[in-house]
């Protein structure tokens, strides 16, 4: 029952897709559409073959530039929010950078970003995906720090917690699944900013430079190609933050602390 | 029942001043549980000061089930944050087994249980009950011992890898009583904690909460909107009127002591007598004071 269950969750999607891929493919031909217009799955798919040792390269290139730019937005905003919650001035002083940020589209600061730290290197686009993760990890997990219940805060006091205490015991368990729903975010936006970010200059390596070359060398079904290699990308992002949440809320949620 | 309870409870209770017997044993011969004198809160809003509490005297024994029943908004919960340190008076003065308020915290004097059951979501039914414990330093082999005591008590021994969503209200409820129970203190607050059960669950949680306080020797204050249910559990009961709210009287219950009262009590006359006798106090028609009812006026 419960595997029939898994089954159909895995095989509608993926039935829904090839039925989507056949309809698309028919209506190429069907309508004898231009390969700029758009192009036939199959001849997206000869391009993922034919390329795929490039397509690999330009998306582990971007892939990596959004791994660090998250790893290292992930880390300031945590630390940054650690410092928020228990110092409120700091909190009040930086909140108008935040809500800076949170506006203002970061990769729009990429050209000056690749002057600041040199066109061949990746920095820009790293330091890019960086700040544009940062945002919503900070803006989540203070707000989850903040959280907490009236009643656990009577019961740390009954208890006499410490204040080291009621932060393990209560604060942070109960900031985790805020902390998450921003990292969900911050994985996507990671592996947008850095692929655009390309556009602007920098290095030709990359997803980004390779769809833009691509199109002007009016290869199109190629672009679509590497769109493709994007879109997985994302989703590797996606599942594997996922997976990560899943992981440790599950465990915290049966785990004897020591 | 108190095989396991922690042995030295002054000694790790974090930065606190070392206070009260050197020995650190919570009843000091002869002191009251609760020694509440002209106790008054005032809480100050922008729409004018509330007076929650006003002139209030109250005086727990140590080992007596004493009921807090009154309107809603009449400082029934007040008062019990105040005797728990969760809150301060703004006259009057309180003492818990004849130490400040706050010492008796710093000291796990008292297990308090909430309207709200107030279990951390993220822990199993077992690391809930052990929280009092774990953060006073008590060994784990000890928590797990007198978790597993406690949960057996009050019969959730087979939930005890649940999470706390897994279960329902009313047992949620009972893994609270347990976690305030932990560390078996001499003084048990409870603030409604059967407000949210149905009548068969909390008639017999009340039995069970009547056995174990019959174990344990504690002394208990019990917030509660049900009459029957304060003059089933209580030595006495503390009728409480409202704006400003005082104590209005105190109705002797004397139906025997904890181990004595069973369920066929609820169908003694007896009972039915301190019933109208507390509904009478609750409702009476002299609300200014209530004194020359025949009743204890302590
Ligand atoms: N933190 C607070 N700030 C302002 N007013 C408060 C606060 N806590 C309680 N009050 C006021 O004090 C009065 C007594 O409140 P309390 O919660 O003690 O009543 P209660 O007897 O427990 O009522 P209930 O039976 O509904 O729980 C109420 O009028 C309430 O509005
Ligand atoms: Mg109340």
């Amino acid at each position: 029952m419960r595997a029939a269950g898994r089954w159909r969750e895995v095989l509608a999607p993926v039935l829904l897709g090839v039925v989507a891929l056949l309809a698309w493919q028919a209506t190429v031909i069907g309508l004898e559409l231009r390969p700029f217009v758009v192009p036939s799955p199959t001849a997206i798919g000869e391009q993922l073959v034919d390329h795929a040792a490039v397509i690999a390269a330009a998306s582990w290139s971007t892939a990596r530039n959004a791994f660090w730019g998250l790893v290292i937005g992930v880390a300031v905003a945590l630390l940054a929010a650690a410092v928020s919650a228990a110092v409120r001035v700091v909190d009040e002083m930086t909140a108008p950078l935040v809500a800076a940020a949170a506006v203002v589209p970061i990769v729009a600061l990429a050209p000056v970003l690749y002057t600041m730290f040199g066109a061949n290197a990746q920095t820009a686009r790293v330091v890019v995906a960086a700040i544009v993760s940062f945002v919503p990890v900070y803006v989540n997990t203070l707000r989850g720090l903040r959280t907490v219940t009236p009643v656990h805060r009577d019961l740390m006091r009954v208890y006499a917690a410490t204040r080291r205490q009621a932060t393990r015991v209560v604060t942070l368990p109960g900031a985790l699944p805020f902390f998450f729903s921003g990292l969900r975010v911050a994985a996507s936006v990671a592996v947008i900013s850095a692929l655009v970010a390309e556009y602007f200059g920098g290095p030709v390596d990359g997803l980004g430079k390779a769809i833009t070359s691509a199109v002007s060398s009016s290869n199109y079904p190629l672009a679509w190609a590497y769109v493709v290699g994007a879109v997985v990308i994302g989703l590797v992002f996606f599942c594997a933050t996922l997976a990560l949440e899943r992981g440790v809320l599950h465990r915290g949620n049966l785990r004897q602390r020591p | 029942m108190s095989a396991t309870a922690p042995t030295s409870r002054s000694a790790r209770s974090g930065p606190v001043e070392p206070v009260g017997p050197p020995d650190g044993s919570a009843a000091t011969a002869a002191a009251a549980a609760v020694e509440v004198r002209g106790v008054s809160r005032r809480f100050a809003s922008r729409s004018g000061d509330v007076v929650a509490l006003s002139d209030v005297d109250l005086t727990v024994r140590a080992g007596e089930f004493v009921s807090l029943i009154g309107p809603s908004g009449c400082g029934k919960s007040t008062l019990l944050r105040l005797i728990a340190d969760l809150d301060r008076p703004t006259g009057g003065e309180l003492t818990v087994f004849g130490r400040p308020p706050h010492v008796a915290r710093q000291n796990h004097d008292f297990g308090i249980a909430f309207q709200q059951a107030g279990l951390l979501p993220w822990r199993s039914v077992r690391a809930n009950v052990e929280l009092p414990l774990e953060l006073h330093g008590t060994g784990r082999a000890a928590r797990r011992a007198r978790a597993a005591e406690l949960l057996g008590l009050v019969g959730l021994a087979d939930f005890a890898d649940h999470r706390p969503d897994q279960l329902s209200g009313g047992m949620q409820q009972r893994v609270a009583i347990a976690r305030a129970l932990a560390e078996s203190p001499s003084l048990l607050l409870m603030d409604e904690p059967f407000g949210a059960l149905d009548e068969m669950t909390r008639e017999h949680v009340q039995t069970e909460l009547l056995r174990l306080r019959a174990e344990s020797g504690a002394a208990v204050v019990f917030v509660t909107h049900s009459i029957p249910e304060a003059v089933y559990l209580s030595d006495r009961v503390v009728v409480m009127s409202a704006r400003p709210g005082r104590v209005r009287e105190i109705v002797p219950v004397a139906l025997g002591s904890a181990g004595d009262r069973t369920e066929e009590l609820r169908e003694d006359d007896q009972f039915f007598d301190r019933v109208r006798a507390v509904r009478e106090a609750l409702h009476g028609t002299d609300p200014a004071d209530g004194t020359a009812r025949g009743v204890d006026q302590r």
